[in-house]
């Protein structure tokens, strides 16, 4: 089933200006209120999760291309998603050929849609009361 | 003498925030592209243009026929269209209306230029070569624009464009058949390959 929640809350989410005069003493609140996932706050992690979040499963071969990447960094940072319970892999052979399959699991979803609310939250922390 | 140097400020929280949000927003966009051609748009203009064959084969002068697939472009167009956006709204993602976007954007140009070429080719007495022409055209237009899709969108228009060079090179007398195989068979068969394997 492909992303639905996470999906259309960033669809909604508009770039937001923050009063400079917010900038220092805000962003120490903001960072010490908010507890984000390390685990998916890394730029790989991150695009691994996301790019799941919107496909039933995809393939070793189809994340690579669409993050760009290189196969043991893929490989490096697939691992930690699985370890983590945030992805499974399907390991089987088409034509003979090693076929890996990621899916993103109720965990990773859950574990996304957080992270994005956290971020919604930290930019409206740093917009401040609408004047 | 040089700016006195200064210490690097650190990134404001929270652009790092909307940049992290930008950069899921993209992630997604690159990863549903899978699924963001119509396969039922496709079949609707595929019998659509078989209808417009068989009316074309009937008529005895250039400009009647020209009109009839005018008119049937335009229906395609908005068959089309319309199987696009209706398909991207109904998946409910940010990441499909983009790439149908995507898709769109690189798919007009080629059809600008067989829009532009038609007058000129008519009015020099080629319409004879126009099947050709627009079949090339066309199957280049979904073979540009489907390197941001399926595998199997850039193969249809790549066969789009063998049946356009067939038609202008073997038989340009033979057009209405040649439409009717292209704009008809090919894109009612890989319009049913996409809706059953990727979701309408």
């Amino acid at each position: 089933m492909a992303d639905r929640g996470a999906a259309r809350r960033i669809a909604r989410q508009k770039p937001v200006e923050r009063p400079p005069e917010l900038q220092a003493t805000s962003g120490e609140a903001a960072a010490s209120s908010l507890e984000l996932d390390r685990l998916i706050h890394e730029r790989m992690r991150l695009a691994i999760v996301s790019a799941l979040a919107v496909a039933p499963s995809l393939t070793f071969a189809e994340l690579k291309q669409i993050l760009g990447t290189t196969d043991g960094n893929l490989s490096v940072h697939a691992r930690k998603l699985e370890d983590a319970g945030y992805v499974t892999v399907m390991k089987s052979f088409a034509d003979r050929v090693p076929r890996t399959e990621y899916t993103l699991t109720a965990a990773g979803r859950n574990a996304l849609e957080r992270y994005v609310g956290h971020m919604e939250d930290l930019i409206r922390m740093m917009k401040g009361p609408e004047r | 003498m040089g700016k006195p140097l200064r210490a690097q400020e650190p990134e404001p929280l929270h652009r790092r925030a909307a940049e992290d949000l930008s950069f899921i927003r993209a992630t997604m966009a690159r990863a549903t592209p899978l699924t963001a051609v119509p396969g039922w748009g496709g079949v609707a203009m595929g019998v659509s243009a078989l209808i417009a064959a068989g009316f074309a084969a009937r008529q005895a002068n250039p400009a009647e026929w020209l009109a009839v697939w005018l008119a049937e472009a335009v229906l395609a167009l908005g068959i089309g269209g319309f199987a696009l956006v209706r398909k991207a709204f109904r998946a409910e993602s940010p990441g499909l209306l983009h790439a149908g976007k995507q898709f769109a954007g690189n798919f007009v140009p080629p059809l600008l230029a067989g829009a532009l070429l038609t007058p000129v080719l008519y009015r020099a007495g080629l319409a004879g070569h126009l099947p050709g022409l627009w079949l090339l055209l066309y199957g280049t237009a979904v073979t540009t624009a489907g390197a941001f899709s399926i595998r199997v969108v850039p193969i249809m228009g790549i066969c789009l464009m063998g049946v356009g060079a067939a038609a202008l090179i073997v038989a340009p007398s033979a057009g209405d058949l040649f439409m009717a195989v292209g704009f008809g068979v090919i894109q009612i068969g890989f319009g049913l390959l996409i809706a059953r394997r990727y979701g309408g």
